[in-house]
This record gives structure tokens, C-alpha cells and sequence, in this order.
């Protein structure tokens, strides 16, 4: 369904092409910096470059400054986000929600807070901020423990850097040219991510343009941790066998000295 | 240097994962015991999920104790057959760790029940061990012979029907005893990711009255099974074995036992039990501790 709008947006940010007479609307040209990311021996995480122009039509300036937005959402899946409590003197998982659809990744930059760009219906329906992310608790509990529970994951993703906030991430040149640094850490999930941009004017979003990231295990590290996963009785073998390699080697050195 | 560990979805300073394992290593050359009690805590106080620092430090128990079997092995100091039976209940246990694990995991109390039971057991076995080194070494700084133990097994072991005769051991006692201690020790690897070790002898010792001479043998010969198996139920269940961190663990534990193993024959072993015993007791004082004040994350994902 999201998906679905996001097309239709983005046909939508499209259009002008086809029929620049008829709209006033601007259109962007988005890229990225790289269309992949490799997870590989030594990655300690990477920042990626979000950037693009704005085509006015008829390449007029507007007088108003328009603003721009740019989120890197990773791939959702469904997660139990548990919560500790002090029972009897110890601290214990003590309830825990569903949710649905939490992305593993959110980063969103902006040229201006985006509580000054748009008004919040606005927001929650393109999902601006960590705030309107759209989590879909599976069950129904009250709206002030799923608050509670929402808010807990935002600082505890926040200070893993999986979820990133930054109102002055984004720069605007001579009101054409837009760029965007988003630090992407190294226990990133990895999966197929969507860099998504938004012109903003006026409290209205005037066009969306959205290009995919792929976050993938190349090399060795693919290797091993598609052999964990697909494999278990021959990774767990090979485990074996390297460690009583290893620990024979060794001994045998040593006693030779 | 930083490393990416593909299992665990993170990456470490590779060369602190190293001189860990060499520090436990040491430790473990030094005491004879495997490490993993400590490998366990230390790796999730790094920030390694419980569950991979668990099914990884067991992988690298493995490798730790594997020189340790073949040089008590060379001097006829493993009774094989009470191995064997240690080795079917170690089988056995770890499967149903593997149970238990699912089912504390799916309950989200797999941490708690870690937590718990580390202070438990490091606890008792520790206050026991010390106990046991202070006098013994307040009789040596008296000039006295160190006490002697009374061999005996437990009377509840007397009990038990159907009755073995264990040479090495020195022993004629039912299978079923070693058998429940073997799947005991079996459960706590797969949950705990220690070869067991610091339970085993004791057990075997007091529970069981092994001799000395076959005791250390043939807990290292069990630890090492057991720790095989529990590699290969956490490959095929939780797929928590990183292979990138067991083998940086085990280079640095190697090693460190080699070098751990010559330190401790220029020392007293009053002494080295001590000192053993005051570890075990931190480790069980700093689990003990992080259960009882506020944890630095309420919230977790699973």
C-alpha cells in the first residue's frame, strides 16, 4: 500500500516530464553515492551522499525558498521489543510489544527542522520524523505503554546509531543543487534500503523522488554468514574442526620448543 | 583493527578480542580449567550478544581444551569408560539446553536465566573452592601437611541401581550417576557456554570420589565432546556460532594456555587455587551486581 503511494508519487514527480507545459511543479533528480554498500572484513560503517537538483519549470527560481527532506529507511520486519522492570529486587524483561513493521534503519535529514516545513497530518502521512513512524503494534494496548514502548526503542536505536535525526543535514546551493551526508553504522540490518527525497514549499510537499540502496555481506563475511544460515551442520563442522586444528597446532609448537 | 563479525552483525577491535582469549587462555593453562566462564561474560560485556558470546566461547572451549585431553590421554589419565558415559549424558544435556533455550528466549528471559545462574553456580563454586584453598594454605604457612580429603562417594550415589565397575576411576558404582552429572554439565554449556569444568571436578570428587589421578582427564576429555556437540546444536538451531570471533578467540587462547601451563609449574598450587577462587568470585559478584541495579538498557529488540 505505502508502496503503491510512493510510485504514485513518484509518477506524480515524474509527470512534468511528459507534460512540462501543463505543471508549475518542480521536479528532482536524486542520487545516492553508491547504489551499494558492501559489508565486508573491516567495515566500521560509511556515510552515505544523498544529493540531486531541483528543475524548476522554465528554470525559474520561485521567490519563496523551497526546503528539501531526505530519509534512508531500511527494510521493516516484524520485531518483540521488550522491556525490564525491577520484580522482587531483580531486573527482568517484564512485558514487551509486537511490532510489525519497525525498520531496522531510519536516518532523515532536512534543510529546517521539519516541525517548521510541514504541519504534522503532513508529516505522519509521509512518515517525516522518528516520530511518525508508522510501527504496527499487532495487538491493541494502550496508547500510552505503545508511546512508552516507541519512545524506548527511538533512544535505544538513537544511540546505535540505527535511527539518525538531523534537521541541518541537508544544504541547499543557489536553491538548485541539494546534498546530504547520513552516516550509516556498522551494525546496520542488510537489506534492500530506500533513499527517499522531498521538496517541501510552503508546507506542501511538492515532489517525492526516491532511488533503492542495496546494504549487502559481500566477500567472506557473505560467505560465512550465508553458510550459518543455510548450512548449519557444515558450518558447525568446519567450526569444530578449526578449533581442535587450532588447538592442536598450538601444542604441537609448543612442545617442539 | 577492526574486524566485522558476520555472525554477530558487528565489528570489533580484533586484536582486544585476542588478548581477551589470551587472558582466559592464561588463566585457563594456568588452573586447568576451560575458560569459558569467563570468555562468556567478558565477550557480552563487550557488546557481543549473550547468545553468540555464548555458542562461541563454547567453540572455543573446544579448541582450548583439545592439548589438555591429549597430553592426560598420553599418561593414562582418562578413565575412557566413565568418560564415555559423561560424554552420553553431556549429549543428552545439551539437547535439552537447547530446549530450554528456545523456550527462555521465546519467553525473553534467556538473559535473566544466564545472569542467574552464573551468580548460582560461580558463587557456590567459588565459595567452596576458596574455603578449601585457605586452609589449606593457612596449613602450609603453618608447616603442617596440607589436610587430607576423605575419598567417599555421596551415599545418594550408593543408592542408585545397576552397578559398574570404573578401573581407572577406582570406582564400582551405578552408570546413572555420571550419567545425570554428564547431562547437568551438558545443560549449562548450551546455556551458559562454559565446558563445565569447575562443576565437573568437584562433582567428580566429591560426588562421585574419583581418584585424583583420572579426574582432570576425563572432565577435559567430557568438556571436549561436550563442547563439539554444543558447537554443532547451536549451529543447527540458533545459528549463533561465529566462526570470525572463535577464531580470534581461540589464537589468543591457545597461546595464552601454553604460556598459562608453564607459569603454573613454577607456583604453588595453594596459591593458584586462591587466586582461582577470588576470580570465579568477581565474576560472580559482577553478574550478581547487574541483575540487581538499574540496567543500562531498558528496552531491548529481539
Amino acid at each position: 500500500m505505502r508502496c503503491a503511494a510512493a510510485l504514485l508519487l513518484w509518477l506524480a514527480a515524474l509527470a512534468p516530464l511528459t507534460a512540462a507545459a501543463q505543471s508549475d511543479d518542480p521536479r528532482l533528480v536524486p542520487d545516492v553515492s553508491s547504489r551499494a554498500i558492501d559489508i565486508q572484513y573491516s567495515f566500521t560503517g560509511e556515510e552515505l551522499l544523498l544529493f540531486g537538483a531541483i528543475l524548476y519549470p522554465g528554470q525559474r527560481l520561485p521567490d519563496d525558498r523551497a526546503d528539501i527532506v531526505v530519509v534512508l529507511k531500511g527494510p521493516v520486519r516484524p520485531i518483540v521489543l521488550r522491556e525490564k522492570r525491577r520484580v522482587a529486587g531483580i531486573w527482568v524483561n517484564a512485558s514487551s510489544i509486537r511490532l510489525r513493521t519497525s525498520p531496522g534503519f531510519y536516518a532523515i535529514g532536512s534543510s529546517r527542522p521539519i516541525d517548521k516545513l510541514v504541519d504534522e497530518r503532513t508529516a505522519a502521512i509521509f512518515e517525516l520524523g522518528l516520530a511518525n513512524l508508522s510501527m504496527s503494534p499487532s495487538e491493541f494496548s494502550e496508547a500510552s505503554k505503545l508511546e512508552r514502548f516507541e519512545a524506548g526503542l527511538t533512544d535505544l536505536y538513537r544511540r546505535l546509531g540505527l535511527f539518525y535525526e538531523n534537521p541541518a543535514a541537508v544544504e541547499i546551493t543557489e536553491g538548485v543543487l541539494y546534498r546530504a551526508r547520513i552516516p550509516v553504522p556498522a551494525r546496520v540490518p542488510v537489506g534492500t534500503y530506500r533513499a527517499e527525497t522531498f521538496l517541501i514549499s510552503r508546507g506542501r510537499v511538492l515532489a517525492v523522488a526516491s532511488r533503492d540502496v542495496q546494504i549487502r555481506k559481500a566477500g567472506f563475511e557473505r560467505f560465512v554468514a550465508l553458510a550459518a544460515e543455510r548450512h548449519g551442520f557444515l558450518y558447525g563442522l568446519t567450526a569444530v574442526i578449526l578449533s581442535l586444528l587450532l588447538g592442536y597446532a598450538a601444542a604441537a609448537i609448543f612442545r617442539r620448543r | 583493527m577492526d574486524l566485522y563479525l558476520p555472525v554477530a552483525n558487528l565489528s570489533v577491535n580484533a586484536l582486544v578480542i585476542v588478548l581477551l582469549g589470551g587472558g582466559v587462555g592464561f588463566l585457563s593453562g594456568m588452573f586447568g580449567v576451560g575458560g569459558g566462564f569467563l570468555t562468556t561474560p567478558l565477550l557480552i560485556f563487550y557488546g557481543i550478544p549473550p547468545t553468540v558470546a555464548a555458542a562461541s566461547a563454547a567453540t572455543q572451549v573446544t579448541g582450548a581444551s583439545v592439548s589438555g585431553v591429549l597430553a592426560h590421554l598420553e599418561r593414562d589419565g582418562v578413565d575412557l569408560r566413565m568418560g564415555a558415559v559423561l560424554v552420553a549424558g553431556g549429549l543428552v544435556g545439551s539437547l535439552i539446553g537447547a530446549a530450554l533455550f528456545e523456550l527462555f528466549t521465546a519467553w525473553g528471559q534467556i538473559d535473566t536465566v544466564i545472569s542467574i545462574l552464573y551468580v548460582v553456580l560461580l558463587g557456590t563454586v567459588g565459595t567452596f573452592m576458596g574455603r578449601e584453598a585457605w586452609l589449606s594454605y593457612r596449613a602450609v604457612q603453618a608447616g603442617l601437611p596440607p589436610p587430607a580429603r576423605k575419598r567417599r562417594h555421596h551415599p545418594m550415589v550408593a543408592n542408585l541401581p545397576m552397578r559398574w565397575r570404573f578401573y581407572r576411576s577406582g570406582l564400582y558404582i551405578s552408570p546413572l550417576a555420571p550419567l545425570l552429572l554428564g547431562a547437568a554439565v551438558g545443560v549449562l554449556t548450551m546455556l551458559l557456554g562454559v565446558g563445565g569444568g569447575f562443576i565437573m571436578v568437584p562433582a567428580m570428587l566429591y560426588l562421585l570420589g574419583m581418584g585424583t589421578q583420572v579426574v582432570v582427564g576425563t572432565s577435559l576429555f567430557q568438556i571436549l565432546f561436550v563442547t563439539i556437540a554444543t558447537t554443532m546444536v547451536h549451529a543447527m538451531t540458533t545459528g549463533a556460532v561465529d566462526i570470525v570471533l572463535a577464531v580470534l578467540l581461540l589464537l589468543g587462547s591457545v597461546t595464552g594456555a601454553q604460556f598459562g601451563a608453564r607459569f603454573a609449574q613454577r607456583a604453588r598450587p595453594e596459591y593458584l587455587r586462591l587466586v582461582l577462587a577470588a576470580i570465579v568470585l568477581l565474576v560472580a559478584l559482577q553478574m550478581a551486581v547487574g541483575l540487581f541495579i538499574r540496567p543500562g538498557e531498558i528496552y531491548s529488540v529481539q
